[in-house]
């Protein structure tokens, strides 16, 4: 056991504080043409996608130093590397490992460049959680898919150039994980419709997307037909340590004791209130479990031992984490806690309350945790799976 | 960077276990009375255990307290009743605090475990703190020492004493002192009240408040890296009642309000685990993290294995409240952890303060 790193390891980092140190100036002083040399100057030192394979126009980064990586982009408020999100978390990766030749040469230099930014069509109206059941049909003729049916809750799908689409290219299957497809597709394609949805926050960030007889050519579908879902898990199975996240979630609770310094309640120093101490030391505690949990999943991985679901520990503790600090700064700070952005009396400029409006779309998102907890406890415990389908749709408890 | 235990750390993990399985298994655990298991002390010394952390200049291994972590998970998921954390204590109290001679007597005695060591520091339960200390005197000692664990296993006690201000250690044959067992949560957790009456310790050395502060810091690794093991039992136990118990024609285990709080269970050890490997690494490796890594462990362990320790009971519904059952054993355990070294209170607000509150 030990918490060092390598001589080149440690370089490798020395490298990255000197970059940041010439090319990342304070936020205030990143004039309009920041965002785009940023983007350029580290796509050029090869950190977008840096896990990513060389032959693709990856860094071929090993684990250790993605952690380190993202730990000092984190550290520093670096801004993303780029700017399609989804297109690198998972859209990439999915391509690299299910793409043909041809849909690596055409789509992996776009996303690194971020050229072309992505988003998701995985949920639908009847079909959330139960992700596996959806019904968007795509019907082959001749060359080409048509696709019919709606998306919803496409986040980025405003502003996408493409969508990552889950489409049911077979009905009549035993196992609704069977008969799906995936395909790649462009949002300007004819017959897609989108439907911005304003969110609790009062964004227009995601949407309703339709799809009318929209034609996508046989050679932009990911991986063999009817096998959709393996490319989703998969892509899922993308996410790696989240070292990065930590490493924010240390900054976001610094912030949190800056606040508890310079706030008096009932007449008094906040920073002598046994209660909001117990508050901070429970923060803590969570956040240096998930930084301690990851690298002990970071050693796994490092020694080739297989990860289960591992991961979903520290995304149930994100969801809570980041929600409760924020309302934790909201209810602090009374009244001025609530004001918004613009508020002569806001907190912070109204971070927190902004903040604390955002996060409960974000925990969604990436699975709701009542579905990580089903993660947990079936495929790490071995309990017995919840409600089954039967073929009729009726939804009962399996046999025992 | 490496967080994950070596292949020799590994070995020893699996030689507690099979100790704990084979030889004191909870059936031999529920016939312990709080009197020293000759047989087993001298088996868990014979595999070297009692000297881990012992320098080998006096008769010890001279591993670490991260090696001694893999002893104390796997025997505290067998709830063993071996005074192994007390020892592991008088140990590291002698070694930081004590003279070379000192140390060339009773390392060697507590390695062997021909000394079995109860620890007796703070004279208020409910005051970590060197003021929570009030026996007094050095060379000769009138008084009462409460709440000394593990004391009727022990053969001698190690007491922390107050003189003038300042602070000592002394170590007192069990023999030279009154011991009134008093009966607590946890049988396999034995406490006793000393009474010294005109004692004059075999050995006394001065203890500085840090050293106290460290020792302390120890102990609330140590009973965080037993509940570890406690906790994963418990969860096993109940993941393995979930699976079988069948109501409303299913293993409960299907049912959501089981399974999530399995799941729940699952994240919360993992957690402290992860946390408190990390503070046993840093008695030894870092030690100016350890005041800080110690709380959180300890913080997070105390309430989290408390719930386990009830949800463990309940989930089993009635039979878990039977005395026969082995979960209520461990909910004993869970009540005991959250007030040793420091409860959760008290350790959240230390790792605030220390996180510059």
């Amino acid at each position: 056991m030990d918490f060092d790193f390598t001589p080149e390891e440690q370089a490798f980092r020395t490298e990255i504080r000197e970059f940041l140190a010439e090319n990342l100036p304070p936020r205030a002083e990143r004039g309009r043409g920041f965002m785009g040399e940023w983007l350029k100057k580290v796509r050029d030192k090869r950190w977008v996608g840096f896990s990513w394979p060389e032959e693709y126009g990856g860094g071929s980064g090993s684990l250790t130093e993605q952690t380190i990586l993202k730990e000092e982009m984190a550290l520093a408020g670096a801004p993303p590397l780029g700017t399609s999100s989804m297109g690198l978390a998972w859209v990439g990766p999915g391509i690299m490992q299910y793409g043909t030749d041809e849909q690596k040469r055409r789509f992996i230099p776009d996303i690194l460049d971020s050229k072309v930014n992505w988003c998701t069509g995985y949920s639908e109206p009847n079909h959330g959680s139960d992700l596996a059941a959806i019904q968007t049909k795509a019907e082959r003729v001749g060359d080409h898919y048509v696709v019919n049916g709606q998306k919803i809750w496409t986040t980025g799908a405003p502003w996408a150039d493409w969508i990552i689409l889950l489409t049911r290219t077979d009905f009549d299957v035993e196992r609704k994980h069977d008969g799906i497809t995936c395909l790649l597709v462009p949002m300007n394609s004819p017959g897609i419709e989108v439907r911005p949805i304003e969110n609790m926050a009062g964004d227009r960030n995601f949407a309703e997307v339709f799809f009318t007889d929209v034609q996508v050519p046989v050679e932009n579908r990911l991986g063999e037909e009817g096998k959709g879902w393996s490319v989703t898990i998969s892509a899922l199975a993308n996410e790696r340590s989240s070292i990065g996240e930590v490493t924010q979630m240390f900054a976001k609770l610094e912030s949190l004791k800056n606040l508890v310094r310079s706030t008096n309640r009932q007449g008094k120093p906040a920073a002598d209130d046994p209660a909001v101490h117990r508050r901070i030391g429970e923060f803590e505690a969570k956040i240096a479990a998930m930084k301690y949990n990851g690298l002990r999943y970071l050693t796994k991985q490092l020694r080739g031992e297989p990860l289960s679901s591992e991961t979903s520990v520290n995304k149930l503790h994100r969801a809570s984490l980041e929600i409760e600090m924020d309302d934790f700064a909201v209810e602090l700070t009374g009244l001025a806690g609530v004001q918004l952005p613009g508020s002569e009396e806001a907190v912070d400029g109204g971070r927190w309350a902004r903040s604390s409006l955002g996060w409960p779309g974000v925990v969604i998102g990436g699975g709701t945790p009542n579905i990580q907890r089903n993660i947990i406890a079936e495929r790490i415990l071995g309990l017995p799976k919840g409600l089954i389908p039967s073929r009729s749709g009726r939804m009962s408890y399996a046999e025992p | 960077m490496d967080f994950g235990f070596s292949e020799e750390q590994n070995l020893l993990r699996e030689q507690v276990l099979r100790f704990m399985t084979d030889a004191c298994p909870l059936s031999v655990v529920r016939t312990q009375n709080g009197g020293l298991a000759h047989e087993l002390w001298q088996k868990a010394a014979d595999l070297g255990w009692l000297a881990l952390i012992v320098p080998e200049a006096h008769g010890g291994v001279g591993l670490k307290w991260i090696d001694l972590a893999v002893v104390l998970e796997e025997s505290g998921r067998g709830l063993s009743p071996l005074p192994i954390v007390s020892q592991a204590l008088a140990a590291t109290a002698i070694g930081r605090s004590a003279s070379d001679d000192v140390k060339r007597e009773w390392l060697p005695k507590i390695a062997t475990g021909e000394a079995a060591f109860g620890i007796g520091l703070y004279d208020d339960p409910t005051w970590i703190d060197p003021e929570g200390i009030r026996l007094e005197g050095v060379q000769t000692l009138t008084g009462t020492k409460p709440y000394v664990s593990d004391a009727t296993a022990a053969t001698h006690f190690l007491l922390a004493t107050r003189t003038d201000g300042e602070l000592n250690l002394i170590i007192v044959d069990a023999k030279d002192a009154t011991l009134a067992a008093q009966p607590g949560i946890d049988r396999t957790k034995p406490f006793g009240t000393a009474t010294l009456d005109g004692v004059a310790p075999l050995a006394a050395f001065p203890m500085s408040n840090g050293d106290l502060a460290f020792l302390t810091d120890c102990g609330a690794v140590a009973v965080t890296l037993e509940a570890i093991g406690a906790a994963e039992a418990v969860l096993e136990l109940t993941t393995e009642y979930a699976t079988n118990r069948i109501q409303f024609g299913n293993p409960i285990g299907r049912y959501q309000g089981v399974k999530h709080r399995l799941a729940d269970m699952f994240v919360d050890i993992e957690s402290f685990k992860s946390l408190a490997y990390y503070a046993a690494w840093a008695i030894d490796d870092a030690p100016d993290e350890l005041p800080r890594a110690a709380s959180l462990a300890k913080a997070y362990a105390s309430d989290a294995f408390a719930r386990i320790g009830i949800d463990g009971v309940g989930l089993h519904g009635a039979i878990g409240f039977t005395a026969e059952y082995d979960a209520q054993l461990y909910l004993k355990r869970s009540k005991w952890v959250r007030s040793a070294f420091g409860d959760a209170d008290y350790h959240y607000q230390r790792a605030a303060r220390l996180g510059g509150l």
